[in-house]
């Protein structure tokens, strides 16, 4: 089960994800707390960034499914410098394979620059920045 | 039917490399075009073709009133960053090869330091509205946003898996800042490091060091292309354009090609076997190399991808000073963009210009072919260019 947990507004200036008609679905997700994977409905396909038809089969009917919102670190980083808008840093970013198979970028919350490990296991939690905005995090499964 | 040998690069030109050019970016891009005709006994009028990059702020026509350029029969312009440096080429060679233009030039000219920084945090590159503007959703609001960050993240997993180090990439810098301490053009003439200053320069976003990221600079390159034959009535000895190649791969995004299996730089691995197809050369055949140098673990990761040796095994391959100016395959012998100026890969064409010529100032001996690559973690581009 994902978990919705409010954070700290982490600010105005947090950088918005410009959202279109192929990745609406992602972002009215994390506002009820669901961590959406676009599925074909033809071919059963999961895919992750969502697009508008299927690379394996072609097909444009397209619906989701919802991530258990667990999965391991692939790679990371920890910026310091420089400044990242609405963040204080230093801070982990993640690419984190999910288990359904598909893999995203993802701030880690609370695991520190010294601890963060490939093959790490996190799990996906919600940033409410505000009332039009609600990002995916990650901790420490 | 091939490009191979149809054109060459007959003249370069460049402005002088600071942090505060004093000038605007259009200003910069001009006299660079100037110095570059002239170094060929060209003129404005000799020109009919003009290519350069979507990112630059002058357009072609804006410098072509500038130059006094009469008329322009061919214009392009190449997509994804600093990927499209060699392309900018191969949309001239095409052009001149096929009759389509008979003299263009392509330039690159900025105030990256002094106006718009690239190492910045980048709101704008987050909010474009078009597909590249989407792509970035899935990163830049998670506080990946810089090049560096997105360079970090792949260089992190090539450690994983091959157990590359910190003083693996350091040795790029060093190699790098030692042929700049010879170039009296570049920024950090008569600054080379040693390794230790490498390891100790501040973490930018871990595993990269502030000496593995390349210098914001201002400044322009401007390259004349002609066909091969008028090349060799011109002042300046022809850099053949051997090979000219562009890549993307599998799954491609712009910095953050994350979510194929193998992460790495597969385009690059795409714009080499074009290379080798279209010149009928090979590695082998290579006496040095002007690799694309923002950040030094994709130099590492193109010399694997374009087969200077296996997956993996690049650390070992630039051991021992075998990229610097007297080892086994130099490269980057103006010092690239940690040491001579970040122009976006231009300058390193220029150079490579030098090597065929004999004229650069740590010249490479029994220089014939050499290859030089264009940005590292976006579509991109290449050339083989000979004597």
């Amino acid at each position: 089960m994902v978990e919705v947990r409010a954070e700290p507004a982490s600010g105005p200036s947090t950088v918005r994800p410009m959202i279109g008609r192929d990745s609406r679905f992602f972002w009215e997700g994390t506002a009820l707390g669901e961590l959406r994977i676009q599925r074909c409905n033809a071919c059963g396909d999961l895919r992750f960034p969502p697009g508008p038809a299927c690379p394996s089969c072609g097909a444009l009917d397209r619906g989701h499914v919802v991530a258990a919102g667990t999965g391991t670190v692939f790679s990371y980083v920890v910026h310091r410098h420089p400044p990242v808008p609405g963040k204080e840093l230093p801070i982990v970013i993640a690419l984190v394979d999910l288990d359904e198979g598909v893999r995203m970028v993802g701030e880690v919350a609370d695991v520190a620059p010294e601890e963060i490990r490939i093959g790490m296991r996190l799990r996906a939690d919600f940033n409410r920045v505000d009332e039009d905005l609600t990002l995916p995090i990650w901790r420490r499964a | 039917m091939t490009l191979s040998g149809k054109a060459a690069i007959a003249g370069i030109g460049a402005t002088e490399f600071s942090k505060e050019s004093g000038r605007s970016e259009l200003q910069l891009s001009v006299e660079a075009v100037q110095h570059a005709l002239a170094d060929c006994g060209l003129t404005a009028a000799d020109v009919d073709g003009l290519t350069t990059f979507t990112m630059d702020t002058s357009s072609e026509i804006a410098v072509a009133r500038e130059l006094g350029i009469p008329e322009l029969r061919f214009f392009s312009r190449i997509n994804y960053g600093g990927g499209a440096a060699c392309a900018t080429v191969q949309q001239a060679a095409m052009a001149v090869a096929t009759g389509v233009a008979d003299v263009v030039v392509c330039y690159r000219g900025f105030n990256e330091r002094s106006e718009s920084r690239f190492g910045q945090f980048s709101v704008a590159a987050a909010t474009q509205v078009n597909t590249n503007g989407l792509d970035n959703a899935w990163t830049y609001p998670m506080g990946l946003g810089t090049p560096a960050a997105t360079v970090a993240m792949q260089a992190r997993r090539y450690m994983h898996e091959y157990g590359a180090t910190s003083e693996d990439f350091g040795r790029v810098a060093v190699a790098d800042r030692r042929h700049a301490a010879t170039n009296p053009a570049a920024f950090f003439h008569g600054r080379p490091i040693t390794l230790e200053e490498h390891q100790a320069s501040r973490m930018i976003v871990d595993p990269l060091h502030l000496l593995d990221c390349c210098q914001e600079s201002d400044g322009a390159v401007a390259l004349v292309v002609t066909s091969a034959e008028r090349a060799r009535d011109l002042a300046q000895r022809p850099a053949y354009i051997s090979a000219a190649a562009q890549g993307s791969g599998a799954d491609q995004f712009v910095m953050t090609s994350y979510y194929r299996a193998d992460i790495g730089i597969p385009e690059m691995g795409v714009v080499g076997r074009e290379l080798w197809r279209q010149s009928g050369l090979g590695p082998d055949d290579m006496r040095m190399g002007i690799l694309y140098d923002h950040f030094t673990p994709y130099v590492l990761m193109q010399l694997e991808e374009l087969g200077f040796c296996g997956r993996g095994e690049a650390p070992g391959f630039i051991a021992d000073g075998a990229i610097e100016v007297d080892g086994r395959f130099p490269l980057n012998t103006h010092g690239g963009q940690l040491g001579e100026a970040y122009i976006h890969g231009m300058n390193g064409i220029a150079e490579a210009v030098r090597q065929v010529r004999g004229t650069s100032v740590n010249p490479v001996e029994g220089v014939e072919h050499l290859v030089v690559t264009a940005g590292t973690g976006v579509p991109t581009s290449g050339l083989i260019l000979s004597a």
